[in-house]
């Protein structure tokens, strides 16, 4: 992880201009792991009689080689660039945040309700309030395991496991009971979904025949907001010197617990916001499988673009298509979307994998500069 | 709620909680082995989902049971092998790398699963095999005796487990790499090759674990089978402090809250199933929570070793 904050007052001026070689280095290393998983993969089809080019043709053309393939891969990227989002928040502080899932769910289920309870309100009014209300839904299910872990030294990578599947159960439980569909209780199909929203709660479509809807634009921006957070302000930069160094942060003065918990409240928050814009911007109802993986994929998509809330877009963009890929894959040549997933696991192994690389890289560079320093100066 | 109280019923309570403990005591000792020489794996759920299906599908084939049981143990020692490479040899942090694998045994699984077999089939899995004199006892040797050979494996690998760890010049070699390797490597321990064969023995019997649900206890496989349990067994081993009893210990507190729950939905107690289903995971934070003895955690747990870092 390339920082520029240690760097004394003199080479200020300098180690803000980006270092181009890092940065390619930085993009290299994780592409080549991706090349990798998908070889790896297309081994796998070799053995399961598929041919691998046909599979792959699908698989990188279903999202990429159409104007609608595009529009289906942004709609999935915007969940996860808003999941790793908050993934890149509380991973710079060092706290694994694995409750996606859950996170998702509690805003989803946030969204199924409160637009019910205010169906008069005008439409900028009902979408932000709900946009703030699974916000906040989310940021509880990060701030219970984020408590635990700064008063009780509970384990967050299993706490927030554990909530992932209480979560399941509770949404299972709710729309089978009291945010059971009217319409389908009165059909006597009793279908697992809840009410569907009415019209004004509607996150508006971008392009018409597709499900792109503006929730891709406030993730865009909240991913700016993010980078600015994170670079820009002492709480943010407070959290990422948690995250460097816990020890040297304390002697600072600095409260880690704190950071720790806020930064798993925050990643619950943004993950909120994501299942909001899947019931508003693409379901308007909440059903099963709503979270669609996306609290798992989003760690990849934040891992892939080197925890910077900026290279979370392209990475989201990227692993947005290869799920709708994965989708056509599957009814194309009849290779089950589990395949991406077994993809995915690999990406994630050989990106942490590859880091002791770029980590030596960032130590190399650094000699450099101080002996280019002492040269000048 | 009286019929839960008959003896028939506790019985039966006890008896599956007997039988549920086995794949926790399996997985969560094996990641005992891991954590004690100071890696975390995560992975367990993925090593014991494919693990679980390679058993199962080897069965389906051959019939088996032995061979499926080996395949496990295999495919657990290649997916230990890649966590450690990881791990030990690239120094990754553990937690995610851990992740990356529970996605790869969970997407791997779902697939060889969907395109091998495709539908849910049962096989005829490991046999309850009543202990002589013993099984004969009312009540006890029904709770206790009458079990399939995986289970006893089980609760005969707690006393062998602690033995190797406390007992042995080995098991110390494995807890000074966990809690010291600076000195254990000044000492002439490999700290890489201690920490290659701990993980590797635990994602063996991860394997086991995962063997013990799909060819012994429920006899067949369908996506994500594991339902988290590995999950749960990393955490049985915070719970239980790092020792084979403890962590019994554990197992049979959540093997118990399992089948009372499950026994509660087979006699149509009025309790939301989604509520049932939810305890276990309530109790694992819960758990994690009061479980207050991290003084004896090894101290470079989760930490990559390189020589002259301290």
């Amino acid at each position: 992880m390339p920082s520029n904050d240690a760097a004394p007052k003199g080479r200020a001026a300098r180690s803000s201009s980006i270092d181009w070689r890092t940065v390619v280095v930085n993009i290299a290393i994780p592409l080549a792991g991706m090349l990798i998983a998908l070889t790896i993969g297309a081994i796998l089809l070799v053995f399961l009689n598929v041919n691998p080019f046909d599979a792959y043709a699908v698989l990188m053309g279903g999202a990429f080689g159409s104007w609608t393939g595009l529009a289906q891969a942004l709609v999935k990227a915007t969940p996860l660039l808003l999941v790793g989002l908050g993934i890149c928040i509380a991973f710079r502080a060092s706290v694994i945040n694995i409750g996606g899932e859950g996170q998702i769910i509690a805003g989803a289920l946030m969204a199924a309700w409160w637009p019910l309870q205010f169906r008069s309100w005008p439409g900028w009014l009902l979408i932000s309030t709900t946009l703030i209300m699974g916000f906040l839904a989310g940021s509880i299910w990060g701030f219970i395991p984020g408590l635990l872990k700064a008063r009780l030294k509970v384990n967050e990578i299993l706490s927030t496991v554990m909530m992932n599947s209480i979560a399941a159960q509770l949404m299972n439980l709710l729309i089978r009971g009291p945010l059971i569909d009217p319409a389908g209780v009165a059909a006597g199909t009793y279908l697992a979904q809840s009410e569907r929203l009415p019209a004004n709660a509607w996150l508006p479509r971008l392009v018409p025949q597709t499900l792109l809807n503006a929730g891709a634009i406030v993730a865009v921006i909240l991913a700016v907001v993010v980078y600015i957070f994170l670079w820009r302000t002492t709480i943010g930069y407070r959290i990422r010197a948690v995250g460097l160094n816990p020890d040297a942060s304390r002697y600072a003065g600095i409260n880690v617990p704190f950071y720790q918990a806020l930064s798993l409240t925050l990643a619950g928050g943004f993950a909120g916001l994501a299942g909001v814009v899947e019931v508003l911007g693409v379901q308007h109802r909440l059903l099963e499988g709503i979270t669609g993986g996306y609290g798992f994929t989003g760690i990849v998509a934040a891992l892939f673009g080197g925890l910077h809330p900026l290279g979370a877009i392209p990475a989201s963009i990227l692993f947005g298509g290869l799920l709708v890929g994965a989708d056509k894959m599957q009814r194309a040549v009849q290779v089950p979307s589990s395949l991406i997933t077994a993809i995915l696991g690999l990406v994630v192994l050989f990106v942490v994998g590859s880091s002791i690389w770029s980590k030596r890289w960032a130590a190399r560079r650094k000699i450099e500069a101080v002996k280019e320093s002492e040269a000048a100066g | 709620m009286n019929q839960v109280f008959t003896l028939g019923a506790i019985v039966g309570i006890l008896t599956s909680a007997i039988r549920l403990a086995t794949p926790y005591l399996y997985a969560g000792i094996g990641e005992a082995f891991a954590q004690s020489s100071g890696v975390v794996n995560l992975g367990v759920d993925g090593i014991m989902l494919i693990s679980a299906f390679s058993a199962f599908y080897v069965v389906l084939n051959t019939g088996n049971l032995w061979l499926g049981l080996l395949t496990a143990i295999l495919v657990g020692l290649v997916m230990g092998l890649l966590m450690s490479l990881i791990s030990v040899t690239l120094k990754a942090e553990q937690g995610i790398s851990g992740i990356g694998l529970h996605m790869f045994g969970l997407g791997l699984s779902s697939l060889l699963f969907n395109v091998l077999v495709g539908t849910v089939k049962t096989i005829t899995g490991f046999p309850s095999i009543k202990i002589p004199l013993l099984g004969d006892i009312p009540i006890v040797g029904e709770i206790f005796f009458n079990h399939s050979i995986l289970v006893y494996g089980a609760f005969l690998l707690v006393p062998v487990a602690w033995w190797i760890l406390d007992k042995t010049s080995w098991g110390l070699r494995i807890k000074s790499v966990g809690q010291n390797p600076a000195a254990a490597d000044s000492l002439g321990v490999s700290v890489d090759r201690t920490r290659y064969i701990s993980v590797c023995i635990g994602a063996m019997l991860a394997g086991v674990a995962g063997a013990s649900l799909s060819i012994s206890l429920l006899d067949l496989f369908q996506d994500n089978l594991t339902a988290g349990m590995g999950f749960i067994a990393v955490a049985l081993v915070y719970f239980g402090g790092w020792k084979p009893l403890g962590i019994m210990g554990g197992a049979l507190l959540f093997s118990t809250v399992n089948a009372f729950q499950l026994w509660m939905q087979v006699l149509g107690v009025n309790i939301p199933s989604d509520v049932a289903v939810m305890l276990p995971y309530l109790l694992t934070i819960a758990a994690l929570a009061v479980t207050v003895n991290r003084a004896r955690q090894p101290a470079a747990l989760n930490k990559p070793f390189e020589r002259g870092e301290s």
